[in-house]
């Protein structure tokens, strides 16, 4: 195994970072969180909440199907305070279309984008 | 609070100290707050006593070798109207003669602590710069750590579903994992005390009240106090991972009533293994409040991202003061809940003095004006700044 495997990329936790956590005691997926503040990035865990309950199972010899999921927050994607507080992106104002956008733009733009913002 | 209480025993030799958490650690409101220290209180109890929790936390890394991310960039509120205006120079002058060094600050002078701030409709502000934030959930593991090597025993996932007497007087302590027998117990479940309570037919008045808050994507370091608006109950700061964090005060549905409560567990020894009836999802309607009012503060916010948000109970009290010390008619059943949203950061002091009550070295004044006989006596003293 690689010496340093990133299991969460937000947050830079690592394979070792996961069994360490194990080895001290934290094994639910709830304090595992916690202890290594995986899943509390921009992914909120959709990228590596699957890799990290592997991990915890390697490292505590559980099986996989016993690790529960962590409750998921939302907002479903990164969203910015002025979509929430229903104010108009003030930059943005000038360059969007006239016409309504697709529902799914507006997410990817939350997401991905600077387009909304600064 | 449970945590720092059995370190704390441990500590002057009572070693024989058992933990029930029902659920893991910093399932509770503990791991759900948003780290905030501060002096500005209303009452002379609440501001020196937060004194010495703010001194306790300042060591808390290195005593507890652990990392809790503390930071001291003060507190500062913001206030909108002359009547609240009042009431914090009544506040700020009490707690110079703690000397805590709150001043009140004009709008402008508060724009050249925080810059983005959009001070436009503000009277005044209260800034005391040794207020501080931190990281909650390194306390619990630093508490939990330190305790176990001190020869405490920590449950998780172990809810107590009923509490009987034994011959003895001891208590016997059921959960679903087995019976645990003790000569005291400490109420430390907060939000969850009443239930708690119940199990030995004492009926307490505080009750639980769903507080939301936010955490936006990490930002490079740029605000240095906690801010708070004090009319709206807003409220954030920044931790040192860079995400701002914070809530405000929602309108809620009133407690169910005393008499609802009562019927419905009327039996002495009620078992409370059902769920407790505590409500901690997430709301649209928060975020917008949120979201709303952090843009009107700092309106250069608005591009930044929320990318969770979640609730924790606030156990609330007539008073507004918490209740601690024995519980009457109940020998050896004591209390320690009630803390109104801020039993993270009194843990610290709280838990020492408790222990060096019930190790019988000192008692501190707070265990007897935060008794649960105060409100049949009608002795209470109304603490004002309840925030968030």
């Amino acid at each position: 195994m690689p010496r340093k495997l990133i299991l969460c990329r937000c947050e830079d936790v690592t394979a070792a970072d996961i069994q360490h956590a194990v080895a001290s005691g934290f094994e639910a997926l709830e304090e595992v969180k916690r202890y290594t503040g995986f899943g509390t990035g921009p992914c909120q865990g959709k990228e590596c909440l699957r890799a990290v309950a592997l991990a915890i199972a390697a490292a505590s010899g559980r099986s996989p199907d016993s690790i529960q999921p962590f409750t998921t927050r939302p907002p479903v994607v990164p969203t910015t305070l002025e979509i929430l507080a229903g104010r108009r992106p003030s930059s943005a104002a000038a360059a969007e279309p006239a016409e309504p956008k697709p529902a799914t733009s507006e997410i990817d733009a939350g997401r991905h984008g600077r387009s909304h913002g600064r | 609070m449970g945590l720092a209480i059995a370190y704390n025993l441990a500590q002057l030799g009572l070693t024989r100290v058992v933990v029930l958490e029902a659920s893991y650690i910093a399932s509770g409101a503990s791991g759900r707050n948003g780290g905030g220290l501060r002096q500005q209180w209303s009452t002379e109890m609440n501001i020196r006593l937060m004194q010495e929790s703010i001194e306790i936390c300042s060591h808390f890394a290195q005593r507890m070798r652990i990392n809790v991310w503390m930071r001291r960039g003060g507190y500062l509120f913001l206030i909108r109207t002359a009547a609240t205006l009042a009431q914090i120079e009544l506040n700020i002058a009490l707690q110079n003669r703690c000397d805590v060094p709150t001043r009140l600050i004009e709008p402008d002078d508060a724009r050249a602590i925080v810059p983005e701030l959009e001070v436009a409709g503000l009277v005044a502000a209260s800034y005391n710069p040794t207020d501080a934030v931190v990281f909650p959930w390194p306390f619990l593991w630093g508490y939990a750590r330190a305790a176990t090597a001190l020869g405490v025993v920590i449950h998780s996932a172990t809810p107590v579903t009923g509490i009987e007497r034994s011959g003895s007087s001891d208590f016997v302590v059921q959960t679903p994992r087995g019976q645990i027998t003790a000569g005291r117990i400490i109420n430390a479940a907060g939000a969850w005390s009443p239930q708690v309570a119940r199990t030995v037919g004492l009926h307490l008045p505080n009750w639980p009240a769903r507080h939301e808050i936010l955490s936006t994507e990490p930002l490079k370091p740029f605000l240095k106090p906690m801010v708070s608006v004090l009319e709206s109950g807003l409220y954030f700061s920044q931790s040192l991972r860079g995400e701002l964090v914070g809530g405000i005060t929602m309108p809620e549905p009133e407690p169910e009533t005393e008499t609802e409560t009562e019927t419905k567990t009327k039996t002495k020894t009620a078992p409370s293994h059902h769920p407790p009836q505590i409500e901690l999802g997430s709301r649209l309607a928060f975020l917008r409040a949120m979201a709303a009012g952090m843009t009107e503060i700092m309106p250069r916010l608005g591009h930044v991202k929320v990318v969770r948000q979640w609730a924790g109970p606030y156990d609330m009290t007539p008073d507004g003061n918490p209740i601690v010390g024995e519980a009457p008619g109940v020998p050896g059943f004591f209390l320690c809940c009630g803390f109104m949203g801020h039993g993270f950061m009194m843990a610290p002091v709280v838990a020492r003095y408790y222990a060096l009550h019930l190790t019988g070295q000192q008692t501190h004044p707070f265990l007897h004006q935060w008794r649960l006989a105060r409100f049949a006596e009608g002795d209470v003293e109304r603490e004002n700044m309840i925030i968030g």
